[in-house]
């Protein structure tokens, strides 16, 4: 999943994200760009409104959806969610109440609760151990160390399910993990590091190496090189990669699927949404309330964090 | 191989209480006891580290920093994939001597044709698709008024989990007989056109391209963020050489534009091409791979948890793999030549 060297982001990029977090921030003088002009010479109105089309056709669906958990579970079943404009007074959060009790199927907080423990250590603990070894191999100069870098860098290619089955094995039979968030947690972190690692090595090669001279002069070892003055610098680096595993890792389904089986009492939500598509199907009170509350974290999170999450991506990590 | 079951519980090397939980409390209780485990850890090698010193030293502290890195990936992934790889050519149960019978069954058996014709389809599809419609939006939104606010619309697809487009789109897809009001938007519109309602997700082979959609409609905000940006990184100065040449419109977008984000597409579309290729979330959510609708990444989770051959399962965690390689191959020789 090598992609854009993410020290090869142009001014113009970040700038542009910038403007993207802040919409209401007034903008700079408008420039013009070959795109622009290819768009104007499809003759504006045109180019509008094929945007515009665009733009509703990805929104619709979500809407759909939207609406429809807001809908009394006849409603749902009797008529499309388009018609729910004529009687704005039906709205109800009847579907949330039900799918948020303890009582409906199995229980939706409980797996909300599950995808957070799960999250957590595993955005954490990638992030420590692919700074430091990103550092050694950034900064420490020991025997080994190019072809072992190159190692963990094409490790990217391999894809999670050639290791899922005889991972599966150790963590039940060598290590009696069973159905525990300790499998989950490992797994995520190992599947995560050659590309965390990557990213790292990468913004941590670009400081000036000046700085780490200076500091081993004045007699700082490298420990303390990389609480004191790494980490800090890093910061940019690290929240791009965090804010991605978040979501990969919240969004996640055939690592937790194989490693928790979809025992409900450790499984996420993103397994018992599916598990409930499976099984009710057509109970769509539940499902579309359901499928909101899994998402309204990352969607928060996206809302929120969109700087750092475009430069993640734009830094070479898409989820799959 | 030892079936591998999760109800079986051999001797652990964590005690219970530190292995599962059952209230709340105890659950954040674990995941915090887990990242102070971690911590101690952690900070032991770090310790460890400070124990060496001179010239020697620093080599050790380099490799003991590497280490934690280096050796889970031995032990969780590269060790992993060399038995996966091994266990694929023994047979459907993955114990027996040694032959090709799974490869042969992979390429021969008429279900899995169609595992392996769906992928293709999907390899083919998404990312041209997806790359073209976020180039295209890209291109039309480019510097337009509430540009910030168009993006963040197709882009928030990539923040939601695929299980829940899924959930999205199976709604879109809902079928009810055509004399009965229907709830399904595209059901909805056929009706209203005047057509018989339509089971889109039981249709062979309509389905597997409603199932493409949902990718589609995932991976557009991906290439239109990562394309918009590198539209945007062409210098100024050769835009106005190429206006002074007199190069306009669509010349100017064949001629200038296309040729500068040459890298960027062809990052997007490998990108995706990759995560097409692995694609399980969607086809398992809403078809579980029935009707005619499963993929690779699909078959290998139910010829292993469902169908009891971890062998054939293993044999197409191999194909993935060895189709993967090409993609990287190919993306990595366009970025030797860019730089």
């Amino acid at each position: 999943m090598s992609t854009l060297e993410p020290t090869a982001l142009p001014d113009k990029v970040s700038e542009e994200m910038e403007q993207t977090t802040h919409p209401g921030r007034p903008r700079r003088r408008r420039r013009r760009s070959a795109a622009g002009d290819a768009a104007r010479a499809v003759t504006s109105p045109w180019a509008s409104l094929v945007a515009v089309v665009i733009a509703v056709l990805w929104t619709i669906p979500t809407i759909g959806l939207f609406v429809t958990s807001f809908r009394s579970q006849l409603d749902i079943q009797r008529s499309g969610w388009w018609t729910s404009f004529l009687h704005p007074g039906d709205y109800t959060l009847d579907n949330y109440t039900q799918a948020l009790s303890s009582t409906s199927t199995s229980n939706i907080v409980q797996a909300f609760i599950n995808t957070i423990v799960i999250t957590l250590p595993a955005v954490v603990l990638p992030i420590f151990l692919a700074s430091l070894a990103a550092y050694a191999f950034a900064w420490i100069p020991f025997p080994g160390r190019d072809a072992l870098f190159v190692a963990v860098f094409a490790l990217q290619i391999v894809p999670l399910q050639i290791a899922l089955v005889p991972l599966l094995d150790i963590y039940v039979n060598k290590l009696g993990f069973g159905a525990s968030y300790w499998s989950v947690w490992l797994s995520h972190t190992i599947f995560a590091l050659p590309l965390a690692t990557f990213l790292i090595h990468n913004f941590m090669k670009e400081l000036p190496g000046e700085l780490m001279e200076a500091a081993r002069v004045d007699g700082a070892g490298h420990v303390t090189i990389f609480f004191r003055i790494l980490l800090p610098l890093l910061t940019p680096a690290i929240a791009a990669f965090g804010i991605f595993q978040f979501l990969w890792v919240w969004n996640d389904l055939l690592v937790s699927l194989v490693f928790l089986g979809g025992t409900p009492d450790v499984a996420p939500i993103t397994v018992f949404i599916a598990a409930l598509a499976g099984s009710r199907g057509s109970a769509w009170y539940l499902l579309s309330a359901g499928a909101f509350i899994s998402m309204v974290v990352p969607v928060a999170v996206f809302l929120g964090l969109q700087r750092y999450f475009v430069r993640g991506l734009l830094a070479g990590g898409l989820k799959g | 191989m030892a079936p591998v079951t999760l109800a079986a519980l051999p001797a652990t090397i964590l005690p219970e209480p530190l292995l599962r939980a059952e209230s709340v409390g105890g659950k954040f209780a674990l995941m915090i006891f887990a990242v102070v485990v971690f911590a101690v850890v952690f900070g032991l090698v770090l310790l460890l580290a400070t124990l060496f010193t001179g010239r020697r030293g620093e080599q050790v502290q380099g490799a003991l920093f590497a280490l934690p890195v280096v050796g889970l990936l031995g032990v969780g992934l590269v060790y992993p994939a060399l038995r996966t790889i091994n266990q694929s050519f023994k047979g459907r149960t993955a114990d027996g001597p040694y032959s090709l019978e799974n490869y042969a069954t992979m390429f021969t058996s008429p279900d899995l044709l169609v595992v392996l014709r769906n992928t293709a389809i999907w390899v083919v599809l998404v990312p041209f698709l997806a790359t073209g419609i976020g180039l295209l939006y890209a291109i039309l939104i480019d510097r337009a008024r509430g540009e910030a606010f168009a993006k963040a619309l197709i882009f928030l697809p990539m923040s939601i989990s695929m299980v829940g487009a899924s959930i999205i789109w199976k709604f879109v897809y809902e079928y009810k007989q055509t004399s009965r009001p229907q709830t399904g938007l595209l059901n909805g519109i056929l009706k209203l056109l005047g057509f018989e309602t339509r089971q889109w997700l039981l249709d062979v082979p309509l389905n597997t391209l409603m199932l493409i959609v949902v990718m589609v409609w995932i991976q557009a905000g991906f290439a239109m963020t990562v394309l918009s940006a590198a539209i945007k990184a062409i210098p100024d100065d050769i835009i106005e050489a190429a206006k002074l040449d007199g190069v306009k419109g669509m010349a100017m977008f064949r001629y200038i534009t296309l040729p500068s984000i040459r890298s960027a597409l062809v990052v997007v579309l490998t990108t995706i091409g990759i995560a097409t290729m692995k694609i399980f979330d969607i086809v398992r959510t809403m078809t579980a791979g029935q009707f005619d609708t499963s993929v690779v990444a699909n078959e290998f989770y139910n010829q292993i948890f469902r169908y009891n051959a971890p062998g054939i399962g293993a044999a197409l965690a191999v194909l993935l793999f060895v189709l993967v390689i090409p993609i990287v191959a190919y993306n990595v020789v366009q970025m030797r030549k860019e730089a």
